[in-house]
């Protein structure tokens, strides 16, 4: 089975945000980065489909500057077989049609059983890059996919509903899947992983042009922090020791809880 | 020349979601400022399904048929609905951001050569230009976004962005109108939707619950916001990654794929507030959060916060409380 994985790199979770000067996006330059924490899954899941149905190969795809190697370099350390690395330095700006569109172009011709992506990016958070990536390619697919059978000619899929519930689907192959954070444990990098990563390769492509400059269907004008809604009684002052002495005060004396 | 608000409302098995209702309230507040006529679209296989939506004060609403959508699958929408917007040629697209629309509606925008303006939050209107907001890096920070190029646009709001209550009802009934579609080859077949076994914890009767998230680090230091439940007679319960990881079973999850609850007292350590956690618990009467980052989302709707490593602050709060219980 050949599968391709699509990954990409994301501000750290941690990371301490700052708006850039043109209030366009955030400051990116001294940002440290990690991998979207659904994608990590998504590699996790081919990895062990390969693993599980007599081998095949995942290939790992990712659209971004240079520093998005260490994505590439990370999962091809934990198991991927090899990489494409579509370099393009200025994707923050990239709508969803416009990213598949590229990630469509730079696949087509792989002919891949299946296709992951992670259900939704930690920073654009648009939730569609996979979808429209499915239809460019003419495959059928599923969202937000906690578990994959693979055994059969076809796939079953379950798939989470809201609120606790969900659901399997029975669909054809090939076929393009969103993978949802939780769908098994994500495995580390051995240091032999590190070693023999060193030798697989990890092919750089130009951008599709047409697929590139298409106009971008949605443009951000401005980012700003979110205005405040409620009154939050802020305790402590920076003093996290004394915040907590007060809010026990508070608990007894305003919320009434004991 | 397109026209109009064309507003997707969604059902299963005929159960109309809240959230539909929120997306009118979006699509008749965009329409006022807009002058501009709303209408809904129901898709399914009879028109009596449609009726329901009626009631609400709309131009029409526009029953899609085909018995191939009897079930929901993505194949089987985005054709529906593609012939829809195509025959009904509107604007705006207005849909409520659920599972089921991500699930088909970036396939149906595609079909246009275009995305979605996903889960905005709000949508105001000047010179009748439109701008969406919509939140990015997990709620950390809004953007304004504007759309480009011909119509129509497509647009998805965040459960809870308007509410459905403020929905207006007509006077009489809206006329209902029959459009049959060709539906092409669906290659999903959905089984019965179910839960999981019964879950161990109903977290949904606890008066109080310490919920932690990754700020708690590692599965050993749970222990600590253990003792401060144990102390207050409350549940422990968690963000999706703690569980994920697997360090709490997911019946102790709090969300939108976990569980809805509304304690006296919520107390969140180390978790940032993304939406998926919030919508899950947002109507607790007295929140408390504690974080290290002044901007998390979680103080947007926390009555109390501290802004500070939880690990200073758990075994002061558990001391006083000890003290103070005496
Ligand atoms: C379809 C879908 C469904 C989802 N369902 C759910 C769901 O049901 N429930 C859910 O919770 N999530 C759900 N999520 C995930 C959600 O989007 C967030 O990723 C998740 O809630 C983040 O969890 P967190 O706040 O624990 O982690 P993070 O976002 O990583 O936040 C950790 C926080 O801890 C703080 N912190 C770190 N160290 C310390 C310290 N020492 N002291 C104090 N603070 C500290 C940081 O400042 C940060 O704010 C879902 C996502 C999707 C796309
Ligand atoms: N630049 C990119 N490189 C590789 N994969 C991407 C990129 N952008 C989006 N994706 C994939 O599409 C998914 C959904 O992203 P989004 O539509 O932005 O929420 C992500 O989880 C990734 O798997």
């Amino acid at each position: 089975m050949k599968i391709i994985v699509l990954m990409k790199q994301v501000a750290n979770k941690d990371a301490i945000l700052r708006i850039n000067k043109s209030e366009t996006w955030i400051e990116e330059g001294d940002l440290s980065h990690e991998v979207n924490e659904s994608d990590g899954y998504a590699l996790e899941e081919a990895l062990r489909l390969k693993e599980k149905h007599g081998g095949g190969e995942v290939v790992v795809c990712s659209l971004g500057p240079q520093r998005v190697k260490s994505v590439i370099k990370d999962a091809l350390a934990r198991g991927a077989d090899r990489a494409i690395h579509v370099v393009s330095d200025d994707t923050a700006q990239l709508g969803p049609y416009a990213a598949a569109k590229v990630l469509s172009e730079a696949i087509k011709d792989e002919q891949a059983d299946l296709v992951l992506t992670g259900l939704q990016s930690d920073d654009n958070g648009y939730a569609q890059t996979g979808v429209i990536l499915a239809e460019l390619l003419g495959l059928p697919h599923a969202t937000i996919v906690i578990e994959v059978d693979a055994s059969g000619e076809g796939l079953r899929v379950k798939r989470e509903l809201e609120s606790g519930w969900y659901q399997w689907y029975a669909m054809t192959r090939p076929a393009l899947l969103t993978i949802q954070s939780g769908i098994s444990q994500i495995r580390y990098a051995t240091l032999k992983g590190i070693m023999a990563a060193k030798k697989k390769e990890i092919k750089e492509v130009a951008p599709n042009a047409e697929a590139l400059s298409a106009a971008a269907h949605q443009r951000i004008t401005k980012v700003y922090f979110p205005q405040k809604t409620k009154q939050t009684q802020f305790l402590g002052d920076g003093d996290a020791k004394a915040g907590a002495a007060q809010l026990a005060e508070k608990l007894r004396t305003e919320a009434r809880i004991f | 020349m397109p026209n109009g608000i064309l507003v997707f409302a969604e059902h299963r098995g005929g159960a109309f979601n809240k959230t539909s209702f929120e997306a009118v309230a979006a699509a008749q507040q965009l329409g006022a400022s807009l002058g501009q006529p709303v209408s809904a679209v129901v898709l399914g296989t009879d028109a009596a399904l449609a009726s329901q939506v009626a009631a609400y004060k709309l131009d029409k609403v526009v029953s899609v048929e085909h018995p191939k959508l009897a079930d929901y699958t993505p194949d089987g929408y985005a054709d529906a609905m593609e012939r829809a917007v195509r025959a009904l040629d509107p604007q705006f697209v207005i849909m409520p951001h659920t599972y089921l629309v991500r699930d088909y509606a970036p396939k149906l925008a595609a079909r246009f050569g275009k995305d979605l303006i996903s889960d905005c939050v709000r949508a105001s209107v000047s010179d009748g230009a439109v701008t969406f907001s919509r939140r990015i890096f997990q709620g950390k920070i809004d953007a304004d976004v504007v759309a480009n190029g011909e119509p129509p646009v497509f647009a998805t709001f965040q459960s809870g962005a308007y509410r459905a209550d403020q929905a207006e009802r007509g006077g009489e009934a809206a006329a209902v109108e029959s459009l049959p579609v060709e539906v092409g080859e669906v290659r999903m077949q959905p089984e019965e939707p179910f839960q999981e076994v019964k879950q161990a914890v109903d977290l949904t009767k606890a008066d109080t619950i310490i919920a932690i998230g990754r700020g708690i680090k590692g599965q050993e230091h749970i222990a600590l916001a253990q003792q401060l439940a144990d102390l207050l007679g409350g549940e422990i319960a968690a963000s999706r990654p703690i569980c994920d990881a697997g360090w709490l079973p997911i019946d102790r999850q709090i969300g939108s794929s976990g569980q809805t609850v509304t304690p006296k007292l919520y107390i969140a350590l180390g978790i940032s507030g993304a939406i998926q956690h919030l919508v899950g618990m947002k109507n607790a009467s007295t929140i408390v959060a504690v974080n290290k980052d002044p901007e998390a989302p979680i103080f947007d709707i926390a009555d109390y916060g501290i802004v500070g490593d939880l690990f200073e602050v758990i075994p002061v709060l558990t001391e006083e409380i000890k003290k103070l219980k005496g």
